[in-house]
């Protein structure tokens, strides 16, 4: 069985987000790119199933800018055999990135598709439910725990209120949820031969596509809170206003 | 100019909570993009009862199918079914709520309809765009769909309720040609929180942070005050992380999007993901030994000081007053 694992890059979520002066968009140029971390997650599986003999080859691919080349090094000092990039400096949106994907899918023709539920900077949850669409296949989004077999899958999914189970037929794109693993650390010697393995860079062009996105964001601000942020002294009086001012209790 | 479809979820024929927000943000829709006809749809078991409850709200026609190939959610032919009846019913708008089943399934409509989708809205804007946040909740974005079909999921927390308001609408039971593909099954269905509400539909939650410092007084602190006011329990990412709760209580934009009555949070400092998560709650009160903890600039109420002290009383002091309102909940 081999698997394409779909990895994005994105700015780093743990440093503070300041927009562009005039609205249209995230000042990124003090960022530093990381592999998002749900699609590291995706990785992580990926890798623990070549190691466990379920799986023959794990290939990442990318959809981004030339500088994603450094997530799809890290995919590969976690473990991933080569990656492909495909490269596009515009604006990608979901829908873009699904039918980027399906060409790439159909050239690799792997058993199994991994990506997170949804990137940390879109926050779209979208691609891999809509390249399983594209490519006529099932999904199981949000995994849990994923059980691989010969021609199937059993899949536990993060759903609301609960966990579902469900069983698909290879192929299939399969999403990870956060519970699913915890990706490795790299070490150095790991991080020096993920630099000999193979990257192909492809242009978005090139694929044959249609590459307009169906989407267009028009501004970005910065979300106000507004609460009356009102400091009580003491659990009574806390008490008293949550029954009689809020009438919450 | 093309009708407006949209898809209900139910559990055996009674609507699902985000119902009532899904109507509301159908009117918006259909003013500020000047659809025609206001179409709903449910599937499965009970759906023609569903049906007949969603046309009190105000749709024009509402359309069921109890058709066995529908009975448990799955994305292939619930896509299809959604497929067929935009085909039949000219709808080249279709919305729905951002619930798992909502992100699970919209994704393939839209491409089955080469549709944009703009998923988890918070806001229709008068102009048409649309509200959504971005980057882990540290950005709000106003967005357009600029294809011809157009597909729509909404936060249902971040829309109100929708009140009775019956016009000539009409229900209709529908034949969907849809096959079961094979290519998947559920195999079974696990509730989760034995006992205690659901974060996502519960009136009152109380979540615990970091500043718990253990599984054991996690447990010891969260547990008898959410149960003194039956409360679902929430935890923060930290607390998750630190092994403090399990996965699926985190709250957070990560996590499980809430809006409960009263949320109370404790020994969270409140990062911004999640805060993004109890944005739609109507009260927040945070406790907390940091004054300078963001979560206070964003509460109602806060208490500064030592949490191992503050929830003891709290549970004491809550008492008795709760029992009177549960029994007038039955």
């Amino acid at each position: 069985m081999d698997i394409l694992v779909c990895v994005k890059s994105v700015l780093d979520y743990e440093a503070p987000i300041r927009l562009l002066e005039n609205q249209c968009g995230v000042d990124s140029r003090l960022m530093k790119s990381v592999i998002n971390p749900y699609d590291e997650i995706a990785v992580e599986e990926a890798v623990r199933l070549k190691e466990s003999g379920h799986a023959h080859e794990v290939v990442a691919v990318t959809i981004g800018p030339k500088k994603a080349q450094s997530q799809l090094r890290h995919a590969m000092a976690m473990g991933v055999d080569r990656g492909i990039l495909v490269v596009c400096e515009g604006y990608v949106d979901s829908d873009l990135a699904a039918r980027a994907l399906a060409v790439v899918c159909a050239q690799e023709a792997c058993d199994l598709i991994l990506m997170g539920k949804q990137a940390v900077d879109s926050n779209a949850n979208q691609t891999g439910q809509l390249l399983a669409a594209k490519l006529n296949i099932p999904q199981a989004c949000f995994a849990s725990k994923i059980d691989v077999n010969r021609g199937f899958a059993i899949v536990e999914r993060e759903v609301d209120g609960g966990v579902e189970t469900v069983k698909v037929t290879l192929p299939a794109v399969i999403t990870a949820d956060l519970k699913l693993n915890s990706p490795r650390r790299p070490d150095l010697g790991s991080i020096i031969k993920a630099k000999k393995r193979l990257l192909k860079i492809v242009g978005i062009d090139d694929l044959g596509i249609d590459i307009k996105a169906k989407t267009k964001i028009i501004r970005m601000i910065p979300p106000s809170w507004q609460r009356r942020g009102q400091q009580l002294q003491s659990v009574q009086e806390l008490v008293n206003v949550l029954r009689q001012e809020a009438n919450v209790i | 100019m093309g009708n407006l479809l949209v898809f209900l979820e139910h559990e055996q024929g009674s609507l699902s909570k985000s119902s009532l927000s899904l109507f509301s943000a159908a009117k918006m829709l259909r003013s500020a993009w000047k659809k025609d006809t206001m179409i709903g749809t449910c599937f499965g078991q009970g759906s023609e009862a569903a049906a007949s409850n969603a046309l009190d709200y105000g749709f024009d026609l509402c359309l069921f199918s109890e058709q066995s190939v529908f009975d448990r959610y799955l994305s292939i032919p619930y896509s299809l079914g959604l497929l067929q009846i935009c085909k039949e019913e000219g709808c080249d708008v279709v919305l729905g709520a951002a619930s798992s089943t909502g992100k699970d399934l919209f994704p393939r409509v839209a491409l089955g309809l080469s549709a944009g989708l703009a998923s988890d809205i918070v806001e229709i804007n008068d102009d048409g765009s649309l509200r959504r946040f971005m980057y882990s909740g540290n950005v709000l974005a106003d967005m357009e769909v600029c294809s011809q079909c157009r597909v729509v999921t909404i936060r249902s927390s971040a829309f109100p309720a929708a009140d009775k308001k019956r016009i000539n609408g009409d229900k209709r039971e529908i034949r969907l040609v849809v096959e079961t593909s094979g290519k998947s099954e559920v195999v079974s269905f696990t509730r989760s929180q034995n006992g205690r509400p659901d974060l996502l539909s519960a009136e009152r939650i109380v979540s615990g942070g970091r500043g718990l410092g253990s599984i054991e007084d996690f447990e010891g602190q969260i547990f008898p005050l959410a149960d003194e006011i039956g409360a679902a329990i929430g935890a923060s990412r930290a607390a998750v992380d630190s092994g403090f709760a399990p996965n699926d209580w985190q709250v957070g934009l990560t996590g499980k999007i809430v809006s409960p009555e009263l949320y109370i949070g404790v020994g969270i400092s409140g990062a911004v993901q999640h805060l993004t998560g109890i944005r739609d709650a109507k009260i927040i009160v945070a406790i907390n030994d940091d004054e300078e903890a963001p979560i206070f600039k964003v509460s109602d109420y806060g208490l500064v000081g030592n949490l191992f002290d503050i929830v003891p009383e709290l549970v004491k002091e809550l008492k008795g007053s709760v029992e009177t309102k549960a029994v007038n909940m039955d």
